[in-house]
């Protein structure tokens, strides 16, 4: 059974704060619940369906059930595959929906690794030594940076792609934020900007690198008939896509990423193309994160993405492919260290015309939001969802 | 040149303590299929390819070449990466005694074990061959 056009995205928030050192992350849950609640026109009484991932306190969704207050669940998921958890809960709740196990289903993130000062990408993380990859990495120092750096490296080998050319991505970026009043990062930079700044792991630099921000986000799911009773615009889930890629028992291939085959599923659920999309959003831990997502979404050829994105070709208005007009994880907001819900968020601003007027796309009907979690230098999740507004 | 980050210790598990006694006789094993041959890294009990056969570990030569790599800019710089074994395996490794600004993706490089912090086993790191 495909769920195409079986569930809508009716409420969507981002929690304005960047810098929450006077919240707690269940706060900032609940805090987001009430707003994408309010944003569709619905209530805590109405929700029967609970979705959150590893960012949550607690037990799965039994503390943030508890604390947000939501005493009719008929159905819960806490799938946790970082940061792109969120695409795959939309898909779950979709799932859901058309099974008839819930008929509202919220979605929440947050947290606050800014306060915490979590050293996000550059420290070795020890992880659970129960994790069977753990003795065999850890000792060699892995952090974020330098696993997503090493796929940089690799793609400059393959098809001499350039430290420019993935610079072209933030700068993108940039223009976009420069109209976001929240973002973190709102001036404008430039190609030489982020070449010249420092190294972090090479060949990444401090600017290819997102933001650490506190703050979260939250979505409401509904079926098409409750939908249609709602005041907000409809933004129907057209097609879902996931998969899982990871080391493959010494078999690792940097050159791609699991976009490849969450994409196509995708596509294909939607029975439309890369070309149809008039906006996407595409998850943006570092630069490099975009450029092989956008090879492996189909949105240009394989090895083709550093042309693709150069010149502004991600800028809205300017370009071909208008990409996180928020401002993306790059430069506005990375909450919890997971970027996916705002991806969601933001293709949700777009279908309804909401965006902020400087990034709007013209008729913006159908869009793309795509995200990562874990490491695409060992192991990640990726989930994509086509949405259209109707 | 300085080369003074001590890596954490692995932590053994019953399933991969041979693996770790190997390491402290200079020997880096990977896991190999009775019945269909397929090399896998790192090594555990069931293969991670195939349904049949059993998994044994056989030593591997300790050859190899960079499939890529990175300079983290630490306090203690060092250089991670990923070395392709000339068996064909690819495994997350450090890469020692190379000038950072020398080190490249198709390199050749050598097996040499480093000691851990503390008691622990070493691990496999390369070394320019």
């Amino acid at each position: 059974m495909s769920i195409r056009g079986k569930a809508c995205i009716v409420g969507a928030y981002e929690h304005p704060t960047r810098k929450a050192e006077n919240k707690s992350v269940a706060q900032l849950h609940a805090e987001v619940a009430l707003g994408a609640l309010r944003d569709a026109g619905l209530t805590r009484a109405d929700v029967d369906g609970y979705f959150c991932a590893g960012d949550a306190p607690g037990m799965g969704p039994l503390s943030m059930a508890d604390y947000i207050g939501l005493n009719r669940l008929t159905h819960y998921d806490s799938t946790d595959v970082g940061g792109c958890s969120y695409l795959a809960h939309v898909a779950h709740a979709a799932e859901a929906i058309a099974m008839g196990k819930c008929k509202v289903a919220l979605i929440t993130l947050a947290g606050r690794p800014r306060s915490e000062g979590v050293a996000t990408g550059t420290a070795p993380r020890p992880g659970d030594p129960r994790q069977p990859d753990v003795q065999f990495e850890y000792p060699f120092g892995p952090a974020i940076a330098n696993m997503y750096a090493m796929c940089a490296q690799r793609h400059m080998h393959e098809f001499g792609t350039t430290s420019e050319q993935l610079a072209w991505i933030k700068v993108a970026a940039s223009h976009h934020a420069q109209h976001n009043e929240h973002a973190m990062l709102r001036k404008v930079v430039t190609v030489e900007d982020v070449v010249n700044s420092p190294l972090v792991a090479d060949p990444l630099h401090r600017l290819d690198c997102c933001v650490i921000s506190d703050g979260g986000g939250a979505l409401v799911v509904t079926s098409p008939e409750i939908a249609r009773t709602l005041k907000r615009p409809v933004v129907t889930i057209r097609g879902a896509g996931e998969a899982i890629k990871h080391t493959d028992g010494g078999r690792i291939d940097l050159s791609y990423t699991g976009a490849r085959y969450a994409g196509a599923r995708a596509f294909e659920m939607a029975g439309v193309k890369p070309s149809d999309i008039k906006y996407a959003s595409i998850y943006d831990s570092f630069t490099i994160t975009v450029l092989m997502q956008l090879e492996d979404l189909g949105f240009c050829e394989r090895g083709q993405g550093g042309k693709f994105v150069s010149d502004g070709n991600l800028i809205s208005g300017v370009g071909k492919l208008p990409f996180n007009t928020d401002g993306g994880g790059l430069c506005n907001n990375h909450p919890a260290n997971r970027g996916g819900i705002t991806k969601v968020i933001e293709a949700v601003r777009q279908l309804r015309g909401e965006a902020h007027p400087a990034v709007q796309v013209k008729n913006c009907d159908l869009a793309l939001a795509h995200g990562t979690g874990g490491s695409l230098g060992t192991r990640h999740g990726s989930a994509t969802l086509v949405l259209e507004r109707n | 040149m300085s080369e003074t980050r001590i890596p954490p210790a692995p932590t053994p598990d019953p399933s991969t303590q041979q693996f770790w006694d190997a390491a402290r006789q200079g020997t880096l094993l990977i896991g190999r299929n009775t019945k269909t041959g397929k090399l896998h890294y790192p090594p555990r009990p069931v293969c991670p390819f195939d349904d049949e056969g059993e998994v044994e570990l056989v030593p591997a030569k300790g050859t190899g070449t960079v499939y890529s790599f990175s300079i983290m800019r630490a306090k203690v710089p060092y250089a991670i990466a990923y070395v392709e074994l000339d068996e064909g395996p690819r495994m997350m490794t450090n890469i020692i005694g190379a000038p950072f600004e020398s080190i490249r993706i198709g390199q050749k490089v050598r097996l040499q074990f480093q000691p851990t912090d503390g008691e622990g086993p070493p691990v496999p790191m390369f070394t320019p061959a």
